[in-house]
């Protein structure tokens, strides 16, 4: 009896058609796609996006040039040079990062004292060449101004679980 | 003058005549992958293409553009002439069956009495588009497509064949246009409903679609027989595999959703013009095409010929003899 029920069944394809009719009602279900360029979704305060150095709200830049950074990081993709400035005070003259080996850990900024390396909410760079992927310390700074707002909220958002 | 009269006129007045179907025809294939992508995409819950123009509707002119500027690469091991060839062959094949297709009472270019029986050739030869590129490839994944591809064409058209009989055995008649106006009372798609439903599989499987679209398995055969295609000559296989889906909707609702005929002989049914009703036909069995194919797992080659020669075979051939029966019990034999 078993038999000729699953033949009755499987001749009149009950279960493709219920199949069918799963689809249909999905044909219909409002949509989940993000409209990407035009709509993006949200990210996470702790979002690690392309690398920023930050200055101080007098426009003094943060970094003194530790180098813990450039110790833990752990694909060795940052170069630092440092020596004193006139003023005496310790600053870098070469801060470079080679996006091509960066590996998005966030160490640099776990390791920075002063929050001077961060990585931003930033994660549109592509670039056409590689060349334009080795940041130095000018497109850092830079990158720093662009995104302050943003990045000081993150780190806001973030600080009571640091 | 008596040139012109016999030759010129009656010429110009076939290619014209053929332009206003070919034109159109083309337009639909190029929306068709356009319809397709928005159907599978919204069953899959995405949005589909929508960034090209209007909700993306020059998507298929951009598509088109992008394959016109490729280079057409020739494999070095390939038999030149063959491999180019094979596109055109089965781009051609899937033009040419239009000729006889009617759109209206009188709307058709060919009305030849034969009408289906130059249906079935024109699909069978189909099939040597396939095989000729899968050869002439001298690749083995190509080859590989090509085999599967010719086996199942060849095992669904003997259903597909039987099922032909049953529908000319209740017409009477082999012109597609007597078809038609045979079903003036009732749509063979209720009578024959067993029939319709393996007709409709079996032409899903001769057009090569899912879930009988082996012959191009992605995950085995890269791409099945036009794997070392590129440029035009992959716009033609193309082109000719969605002119050949439309085609056979266009054939199923001859056959079973008749044709140009409205739903309902009444009112506000029959102000509708034909070609409008067959139109809309058309486009609910792509739908159903898409929609089987946003749905369906792809067959096992030995399911899928266990279904052809095991299942739909006997089933069709006994429904000729039933329809035969009663059509001679009743005396209704037309």
């Amino acid at each position: 009896m078993a038999s000729v029920e699953y033949r009755a069944k499987s001749m009149l394809l009950t279960e493709l058609v219920s199949g069918m009719a799963l689809t249909l009602k999905y044909f219909f279900r409002p949509k989940v796609t993000i409209n990407y360029p035009y709509e993006k979704g949200p990210i996470s305060p702790r979002f690690r996006g392309e690398h920023a150095l930050r200055r101080y709200p007098n426009g003094e830049e943060r970094c003194i040039a530790c180098k813990l950074c450039e110790a833990i990081c752990p694909a060795q993709a940052i170069t630092i040079e440092a020596e004193p400035r006139d003023d005496g005070s310790r600053r870098t003259t070469r801060y470079d990062i080679d996006m091509t080996k960066c590996i998005y850990c966030g160490f640099c900024q776990e390791a920075c004292p002063v929050d001077a390396i961060v990585e931003g909410p930033n994660f549109e760079f592509a670039t056409e060449t590689r060349e334009e992927l080795f940041y130095n310390k000018d497109k850092l700074l830079a990158n720093g101004d662009r995104w302050e707002v943003e990045i000081s909220r993150n780190l806001t958002a973030d600080a009571p679980y640091r | 003058m008596e040139f012109i009269d016999t030759y010129v006129i009656p010429g110009a007045i076939i290619v014209a005549q053929i332009l206003a179907l070919v034109v159109p025809l083309l337009v639909a294939v190029a929306y068709l992958t356009y319809f397709e992508r928005k159907v599978i995409g919204a069953i899959q819950l995405r949005k589909g293409p929508n960034v090209v123009g209007p909700f993306g509707l020059f998507q298929p002119f951009a598509d088109a553009l992008k394959l016109l500027s490729k280079e057409t690469i020739l494999p070095a091991g390939a038999n030149k002439i063959i491999f180019l060839l094979a596109p055109m062959l089965t781009f051609v094949l899937s033009l040419i069956a239009w000729a006889v297709i009617p759109f209206d009472e009188g709307m058709v270019i060919a009305d030849i009495n034969v009408g289906v029986l130059y249906l079935f050739a024109i699909s069978s030869l189909g099939v040597y588009g396939v095989i000729m590129s899968g050869w002439a490839s001298n690749s083995k994944y190509a080859f590989l497509g090509a085999l599967r591809s010719a086996a199942q064409m060849v095992s669904y058209e003997v259903s597909i064949g039987f099922v032909i009989i049953t529908v000319l055995l209740c017409v009477g008649s082999l012109n597609l246009t007597d078809i038609v106006e045979a079903q003036k009372t009732v749509w063979f798609a209720i009578p024959l409903l067993p029939m319709f439903v393996v007709f409709f599989i079996s032409a899903l499987a001769e057009t090569n679609r899912a879930p009988f679209d082996l012959p191009e398995g992605e995950s085995e055969l890269v791409a099945g027989y036009f794997v070392e295609y590129s440029s035009m000559s992959f716009a033609l296989f193309f082109l000719g595999e969605y002119a050949n889906m439309i085609l056979m909707s266009g054939i199923t609702c001859v056959l079973f959703l008749g044709g140009w005929l409205p739903p309902f002989d009444i009112a506000p049914f029959n102000w509708v013009p034909g070609p409008i009703w067959f139109i809309l036909k058309i486009s609910l069995v792509l739908f159903v095409f898409l929609w089987v194919r946003a749905t369906f797992p792809r067959y096992r080659y030995d399911q899928l010929m266990r279904l052809g020669w095991k299942i739909f075979l006997p089933l069709s051939l006994f429904w000729v003899v039933v329809t035969a029966g009663v059509l001679v019990a009743f005396d209704w034999v037309p």
